[in-house]
């Protein structure tokens, strides 16, 4: 079975193409099929899991050769998948969320006329995002990451219809090929010091390479890992991608591809072991995505901007993880697994929220949803304790550990990055818990003629499936440490440093802080009437309502300077170089012009010039002979 | 050896009158003087043991080539006036710079050529036959083509192309009779054994003298002379 | 002296001539300057055959005047049929070539 991996990519992508060529004649049975591919590859994935689990743990890194891609002189690549723990993780993740997500969507998507072209985009991205993470060479990873950033862009701006929706994809498109070219310059890197782009040969030369090298093959790197994860300076694009329809936010951008960045991190462990200053960026990065994304989620009235916002700053977590070396790897791949439960279970409760409130998406709107949607509730509940870190829930596991790591270390380093977490935890209590009180409890502020209802089993099934998995999984992964020692071969064993505060006091205070963030939520938005309006506030409430003004500083530093320098040079070239061209032919014929005036017609003058040419010959003929 | 004093006065009688040429304002005068320039040259030419090229420039030149401007002077029109002053700015100075750096330069040129006096060989016309007719005797076949040629042009380029149909004899007896006038010439003046002048009327048959041979202008002239001693008086013979 | 006086007369004639074509608007003066050139030419020939010794130099000469003569029988010859045309000799009349 490990050998047959390549359907995993195979059959979504078949599928896609089934559905796109077929056209209208597919719209009764396409979302069907669409689901069966995706369900397909999840069998095959849990199939070859199975097979991975009955073999030694240092033999379970399994290469499939698929064909030779490229092969110059310089440059000799094949296309191969490389299935090893880490790998195949991602598999299960992808392929077990994107199927639950698929069949959601086909009660979610049902009154849509374009329900099939969506299916055949979904199972783009599943085949895409899994090209990227079983890739063995940085190349075939990037041909995965361009084509997730591709289904990205048809699913943001699916109904693009809306002008801000096609806008909001484009702007996306544009945000992430900045990443791109991080990774592309990474590549380029990694060719010139280590001859070859394919994990082998990179960590095998990164073990002997320069520090400055694998530093700048480390920033590089970081820098595509933040514009797909919408990381701090690249994360204004994560806000307006909640265009799409919810399952792709639930999907795209909670559960799998923003964290792609954080698997091109761990993978290149190697390199960031040589470069620790790359480490370090990496670590800061995390930290302040991490309050930036708490910030802006506390002003937010949009109940998928809000959850975006959370994506943010969890993933922020998972940076900050995966900044903090050996220790962290396996961490981050922990709560990247849990938050992909439990961030999707939230957004399959948005989406279900919004399907029983007709689309609405004004959390001022709602209220008391508990008693019309109560499986919603139910299940939005058990994520909403998940990512809070209440134990025995998953969040509690992998967060927790989280902010343990960032405890450990020497200097200034564990303080920051340890109170940042502390401080993180705190508020995501907070805004994670005014979200669940002003949608499901206080008083109910619907518009007229709502009628709020609880949505069909069709899409109240994977909710709850998810809600299961965000109670119980981090338990189960947590027992025994039995997923670190699975990660192991991948992640490499990391002695457990001392935090230089104890754990049990870390523990302690992140329970309070929890606590207090989720009471004084309570307070404001589940007892308190909650205003139909945005109140006026404070300044730094409103930086956090405009998304701490990352557009008008994108637009001031970037958009700008780069239209006036396109100006300019358009500009030049009209005037410099066709001035210069056509200066050099106006001028040529001016002079033309000029010497046009010797010639008056007169027959005296011409002889007069005759004359003087004679002269002038003779001269040099007189000269000459001597 | 030249007498220096002959050289000055032939120097004299070319160049002053060729100034002529730049400041004289008839055309007229500028022929003459152009025609006493020719004749100081053929002298020039006498004094350098060249007589028959003197000679041959008097005819040639004076007699022939001057004339024929004359002639055309006359045909183009005696009196024009030339204003002097220039129109093409800038012709007059460059003009005379360039003809006066003309004259330097040739001057220039002849000042560093040494050359030694030979004995003379007259230009006697036998001398020069001989050197024609002998060493460059395809040289003057040449040219006698030339010339023909230049004939041949000059007759072609003074064509005058006819403006109107030409006047044939049919159409003017046709006029004649038209009009009623006498279809036939008039008779010519008498001509006898002692007189024959233009004064002298025909005798018709009868011996009588015609009025009308005699040319209108005499009369006018009061030119004409009596006509009675013409009378000629015819034997009676047949006639009684 | 030596006939070389002659041909720096010659000289000062031709720039003479010289100055008479590009000066005068008569087209016939300046036909005349071009038979003063042509004279000057003459005259030179002329006097280096003296110098030389020989007659070659004046049989040069003779020929210059033959074709002399026939230039300016041609010349003259379009000069009248140029004011056939155009009712005037003036050089400075023709100026079809202006650019």
């Amino acid at each position: 079975m490990l050998d047959l991996t390549w359907l995993l990519i195979a059959v979504p992508l078949a599928s896609a193409f089934v559905l796109l060529l077929a056209g209208k004649r597919s719209n009764g049975w396409g979302h069907w099929l669409g689901v069966a591919a995706s369900g397909t590859a999840f069998v095959v994935g849990l199939l070859a899991f199975l097979q991975m689990l009955g073999l030694d743990s240092h033999d379970r890194a399994h290469s499939v050769h698929l064909f030779e891609w490229i092969n110059t002189g310089e440059l000799n690549l094949s296309a191969g998948l490389l299935v090893d723990p880490l790998s195949l993780t991602f598999v299960l993740l992808v392929t077990f969320v994107g199927t639950l997500i698929h069949i959601y969507a086909v009660g979610y998507m049902e009154h849509d006329p374009d329900r099939r072209r969506f299916f055949a985009y979904l199972n783009l991205f599943i085949a895409a995002m899994l090209v990227l993470v079983l890739a063995d060479s940085y190349l075939l990873l990037f041909v995965g990451w361009e084509g997730v950033g591709l289904a990205s862009y048809l699913l943001i701006g699916f109904w693009n219809y809306r002008n801000d929706y096609a806008t909001a994809a484009n702007k996306a498109f544009v945000v992430n090929r900045i990443g791109d070219l991080g990774l592309i310059f990474a590549l380029g890197l990694m060719f010139t010091a280590f001859g070859g782009v394919d994990f082998a040969t990179v960590f095998a030369g990164a073990a002997s390479a320069s520090t400055a090298t694998l530093t700048g093959i480390g920033l590089a790197l970081l820098l595509a890992a933040c514009g797909k994860s919408a990381q701090f300076p690249l994360q204004s694009w994560l806000g307006d991608a909640m265009a799409g329809p919810t399952p792709v936010s639930a999907l795209i951008h909670a559960a799998t591809m923003v964290t792609a960045g954080v698997y091109l991190i761990v993978r290149s462990a190697a390199v960031f072991e040589g470069a620790p200053n790359a480490q370090l960026v990496v670590a800061i990065v995390g930290a302040v995505t991490l309050l930036f994304g708490a910030i802006v989620g506390m002003a937010k009235d949009d109940i998928k901007k809000a959850l975006a916002a959370s994506t943010m700053s969890q993933i922020g977590y998972m940076m900050l993880a995966a900044g903090l070396g050996p220790i962290g790897y396996a961490f981050a791949i922990f709560h990247l697994v849990t938050h992909g439960f439990f961030k999707a279970g939230m957004f399959l409760g948005a989406g279900s929220v919004m399907h029983g409130m007709k689309d609405q998406v004004d959390m001022r709107r709602f209220g008391a949803l508990r008693t019309a949607m109560v499986v919603t509730w139910v299940t939005f509940g058990l994520g909403w304790l998940a990512i809070l870190g209440v134990p025995p829930f998953a969040g509690f596991f992998s967060k927790d550990k989280i902010i343990e790591a960032a405890f450990v270390g020497h200097g200034w380093q564990p303080w920051v990055f340890g109170l940042t977490a502390l401080i993180g935890a705190g508020l995501t209590a907070f805004y994670m818990s005014r979200l669940f009180f002003m949608t499901f409890h206080g008083e109910a502020r619907w518009e007229d003629g709502q009628h709020p209802h609880e949505s069909p089993a069709i899409m109240t099934v994977p909710m709850i499936v998810l809600a299961v998995g965000s109670a119980f999984l981090g338990l189960i992964l947590a027992t025994g440490d039995r997923f670190y020692t699975w990660l192991e071969p991948v992640t490499g064993h990391a002695e457990h440093g001392d935090p230089v505060l104890p754990i049990p006091v870390i523990m302690a205070t992140t329970l309070v802080l929890v606590a207090i963030g989720a009471g004084f939520a309570w307070l404001k938005y589940g007892r308190a009437d909650v205003p139909l309006t945005a109140p006026a506030a404070s300044l730094g409430t409103i930086a956090a309502r405009n998304d701490l003004f990352q557009d008008s500083v994108n637009r001031a530093v970037f958009e700008r300077p780069g239209t006036h320098l396109t100006r300019t040079l358009v500009y030049a070239d009209a005037a410099v170089i066709d001035g210069a061209v056509n200066g050099t032919g106006g001028g040529v014929a001016k002079t033309g012009e000029a010497v046009r005036g010797l010639q008056t017609g007169k027959s005296r003058s011409y002889a007069l010039l005759m004359l003087v040419g004679t002269l002038v010959v003779a001269f040099f003929a007189m000269l000459g002979g001597k | 050896m030249v007498e220096p004093f002959l050289f000055w006065v032939i120097a004299a009688i070319t160049v002053l009158p060729s100034l002529a040429l730049l400041f004289a304002r008839k055309a007229v005068h500028v022929a003459m003087a152009v025609v006493l320039v020719m004749i100081g040259l053929a002298v020039a030419y006498v004094i350098l043991a060249a007589p028959f090229l003197g000679m041959v420039q008097i005819v040639v030149y004076t007699g022939a080539v001057m004339m024929m401007f004359v002639f055309v002077i006359m045909l183009i029109g005696v009196k024009g006036k030339e204003d002097l002053t220039e129109t093409i700015t800038g012709q007059k100075w460059l003009g005379l710079l360039v003809a006066a750096g003309l004259g330097l330069f040739l001057t220039g040129v002849i000042s560093r050529v040494t050359l030694n006096l030979q004995d003379a060989t007259t230009g006697d016309p036998e001398v020069i036959a001989g050197a024609i007719f002998g060493k460059f005797v395809v040289v003057m076949e040449t040219l006698g083509f030339v010339l023909i040629v230049a004939a041949v042009g000059a007759l072609v380029l003074s064509h005058m192309p006819r403006l109107t149909p030409k006047h044939t004899q049919k159409e003017i007896a046709a006029d004649r009779i038209r009009v009623g006038a006498d279809p036939v010439n008039k008779p010519m003046p008498g001509v006898y054994a002692r007189h024959n002048a233009l004064d002298v009327p025909a005798l018709d048959p009868h011996g009588e003298p015609i009025d009308e041979s005699i040319s209108r202008v005499l009369e006018v002239r009061h030119q004409t002379q009596d006509q009675e001693p013409y009378h000629a008086h015819l034997e009676k013979g047949d006639d009684k | 002296m030596s006939p070389v006086a002659f041909v720096y007369l010659a000289c000062v004639l031709f720039a003479i001539g010289s100055a008479a074509v590009l000066l005068r608007r008569n087209a016939i003066v300046a036909f005349m300057g071009v038979e003063l050139m042509l004279n000057a030419a003459n005259l030179a020939f002329v006097g280096f055959s003296r110098l030389h010794g020989s007659v070659d130099g004046q049989v040069m000469a003779f020929f210059v005047m033959v074709v002399a003569a026939a230039e300016v029988v041609v010349g003259l010859a379009i000069i009248v049929a140029i004011f056939r045309a155009r009712q005037t000799v003036s050089l400075d009349e023709p100026s079809e070539l202006k650019g």
